[in-house]
């Protein structure tokens, strides 16, 4: 089942950070190397917070820079990252106008969302939602709770 | 500690040289933890006996935890320095992005020695740091503009920390406090004085690491049981809804909200500046620290026309907490929740402790009253409880002193009644201006025995009102003993660097576990034996720095404002205070 991480409504959100940190420790490890997420004020703090996630894009520019094809388009969007064949040329995190391809400068790769919505199970706020790609926009936004842990810890 | 862990590593700034270094020392972090614990002992290293605490000897210590990055609420970074506001030991925590930005950046500690030359602020990206220019940043009118110019020059957006001093922390006013992320603060004690002396208008800390775990599936489990207590169980709700400024209307109603400078503890306009208020009419964002769900900051959306030009508003989101509505609240007798509001914010703008400023404020305004001093003195400001455009004006004199008054003022209360008289009611404990609570004798021997002289050292207000609302008698050696037995617990959760308000969440028991996947290994006696040393040491410090519990001075206002608990006896502090020194040094 195809799904994108939404962001339902950015107001709500108070910086906490949980969907980052949450992010980073689905691969087991703590800190912040490993997310795909990143929330920042929006020009400081009194103005509120902008939250950066991989919208998965039906044609995403970051797919189309890439020389190797390492970024595979998925159907109806977004993308899965082969990192064995990437080079670790950068031209994804230029392409992308959100900034939401992340770099581990450790691998010299791109981190690419991979649509399981951990993050948004920590989301206390209500900020961040799973939805289901294939079902009519009307009725995506999914609230976080309903989520399993089985569909969080995939990938 | 794990192999790989970075905590172990102290960066060393010298402002001096310009000039820094990492170094390994993972005994100082299995000896203490983290944060208090382990300032302490580097303060202990790098501040010489009788140290200027505005000369480059005194050293700032930055010190964060092994939870840090790890799990929720273990989000504080302890500060130590020599308080040039007390002339001892200085410590003072603060939230922000602060701690997690130290940890991801790949340190346990942060030391900055010496003093630049010229105004700089330091950058440290992960593992370089960076010396710039500040010489233009000296001198703003405001913090929030430092800020703003830090923020679109420098990396890091989203997780670093900024912190700055303003104007308060460059003229040296003994407590002047740093400001990080806009709305937190490293409040007490004159950091901000220190961080002036040095030349260092701000400093900047941003990373990205990875931090190993024992066990990853141990990880997750205690993870989501100390997220789920934070976000689902009824411990933290008081924080997360109201905010601490709950507490204005429940101690307005016993009796223990210090009003006109403790002249009374019901303040009429209570219910204008409590909680309530605030939340129905100004509440205008919530925002939390790195790594917090709780979003205990309350922005309160202060909306204000031009007085000559209509048609033009200016918004400015200022943040509210109970201690600063009691410092310039109901302390200052300002029911105009508009005017409050507007006095805090200049405190921030200025880089002033609010607590401070408002106690302060507060003696000179009954020092005027009693004709100790006059409008010479004030310069022509006739100080009156609830004035807050008066007030607003005097902050200004103290940052910026016409005279010798003003420049007695900017080293508070303390001082300011030795050379002016009226010390009866100037309410400072151990130096350091009073917090908002009169509940009765706990309280006040908080401030008075915490090697802070902080409500939080301790929290005897919660004694009083256990008591009070149980009827129960205290007696001078079971307050003594069980603030003891508190300030002690506390040194632990200011090791860990866990937010204090989120002492219920992190039980021993809990600390064992979530210790137990940063791969340090700590018994529950373990954990006592590290807080009862930790604040040992502190008292070392404070003896070596000339601190003698005998000479604690007890403002006689306290005596004379009946608390919840009855009219206070100094013959009941005066022994509380030489059993908890008794006990303290066993």
């Amino acid at each position: 089942m195809p799904n994108r991480l939404s962001v339902v409504d950015v107001d709500r959100c108070v910086g906490c950070q949980s969907c980052m940190f949450a992010c980073a420790r689905r691969l087991g490890e703590g800190g912040l190397a490993g997310a795909c997420i990143g929330v920042r004020s929006a020009g400081g703090i009194r103005r509120g917070f902008i939250v950066v996630v991989c919208r998965a894009c039906p044609d995403p520019p970051c797919a189309r820079v890439c020389p190797t094809d390492a970024l595979l388009p998925r159907s109806p969007g977004g993308v899965r990252l082969r990192a064995e064949l990437c080079i670790g040329c950068g031209n994804c995190v230029q392409a992308c106008p959100f900034g939401a391809v992340f770099w581990d400068s450790g691998q010299n790769k791109p981190q690419i969302c991979v649509y399981c919505g951990y993050c948004a199970r920590y989301c206390p706020y209500d900020v961040l939602a799973l939805e289901d790609l294939t079902s009519p926009p009307a009725l995506r936004a999914t609230p976080s709770l309903l989520l399993t842990e089985g569909d969080c810890l995939k990938s | 500690m794990l192999p790989d862990d970075p905590l172990r590593r102290i960066l060393y700034i010298d402002l001096t040289r310009r000039r820094f270094w990492a170094a390994d020392r993972p005994d100082l972090f299995e000896d203490g933890l983290g944060g208090a614990g382990v300032a302490v002992r580097l303060l202990e290293e790098e501040c010489p006996p009788g140290a200027d605490p505005l000369g480059p000897e005194n050293p700032i210590i930055l010190a964060v935890g092994p939870l840090v990055g790890l799990f929720p609420m273990a989000s504080k970074t302890v500060a130590m320095f020599k308080s040039p506001h007390t002339g001892n030991l200085g410590e003072s925590h603060a939230g922000g992005r602060s701690a997690v930005a130290i940890r991801m950046a790949g340190y346990g500690a942060v030391v900055l020695r010496g003093a630049s030359p010229t105004p700089v602020y330091v950058v440290v990206d992960g593992d370089a740091v960076y010396f710039r220019d500040a010489s233009a940043l000296w001198g703003l009118r405001s913090t929030d503009t430092v800020g703003r110019v830090i923020r679109e020059r420098e990396r890091g957006a989203g997780i670093r920390t900024i912190m700055r001093i303003g104007r308060a922390g460059e003229r040296g006013v003994t407590y002047a406090c740093v400001v990080t992320e806009t709305y937190r603060h490293f409040g007490r004690l004159g950091l901000g004085a220190v961080f002036g002396s040095k030349g260092l208008k701000a400093l900047v800390v941003s990373g990205r690491r990875a931090l190993p775990v024992a066990d990853r599936r141990a990880y997750r489990e205690v993870y989501d049981a100390i997220f789920r207590a934070a976000t689902e169980s009824p411990l933290m709700q008081k924080y997360h809804e109201l905010g601490t400024a709950m507490n204005v209307l429940p101690l307005d109603a016993i009796g223990a909200l210090p009003t006109r400078n403790l002249r009374s503890g019901r303040f009429e306009g209570a219910e204008a500046i409590s909680g309530e208020n605030l939340a129905r009419n100004y509440l205008g964002r919530r925002v939390a620290c790195a790594h917090c769900p709780v979003a205990c900051i309350h922005l309160a959306a202060l909306r204000l026309p031009y007085p000559n030009d209509p048609y033009f508003y200016k918004t400015t989101m200022v943040s509210y907490d109970h201690e600063p509505i009691y410092a310039v609240g109901s302390m200052l007798g300002i029911a105009d929740v508009s005017g409050m509001l507007q006095v805090i914010d200049e405190a921030e703008t200025v880089g002033l402790d609010v607590m401070s400023t408002g106690v302060t404020l507060a003696w000179a305004t009954e020092a005027l009253e009693r004709g100790l001093i006059s409008l010479k003195e004030t310069d022509g400001l006739a100080l009156a409880w609830g004035d807050w455009g008066t007030y607003i004006r005097a902050i200004g004199r103290i940052v910026d002193p016409p005279n010798d008054f003003y420049r007695a003022l900017g080293r508070g209360v303390e001082y300011a009644a030795s050379v002016y008289g009226g010390a009866d009611f100037a309410l400072a404990f151990g130096g350091n201006e009073m917090p908002g609570y009169h509940t009765g004798p706990g309280c006040h021997l908080t401030y008075l025995t915490g090697a802070r002289h902080s409500h939080l050292d301790s929290a005897g207000y919660s004694l009083d009102q256990r008591a009070a609302a149980k009827g129960e008698t205290l007696t001078p050696e079971g307050v003594a003993d069980a603030l003891l037995e508190e300030e002690r617990w506390r040194q632990v959760l200011a090791s860990l660097v866990v937010c204090f308000f989120a002492r219920g969440v992190y039980a021993p028991e809990g600390v064992e576990r979530a210790l137990a996947v940063a791969g340090m290994s700590c018994s529950a006696d373990g954990l006592a034996r590290i807080g009862a040393e930790t604040l040992a040491r502190k008292h070392a410090f404070k003896a070596r720095e000339g601190f003698d519990p005998a000479r604690l001075r007890i403002p006689g206002r306290i005596l004379e404002t009946p608390s919840p608990l009855g009219t206070l006896d100094e013959g009941f502090l005066r022994r509380a205070i030489a059993r908890f020194w008794g006990s303290g040094r066993e």
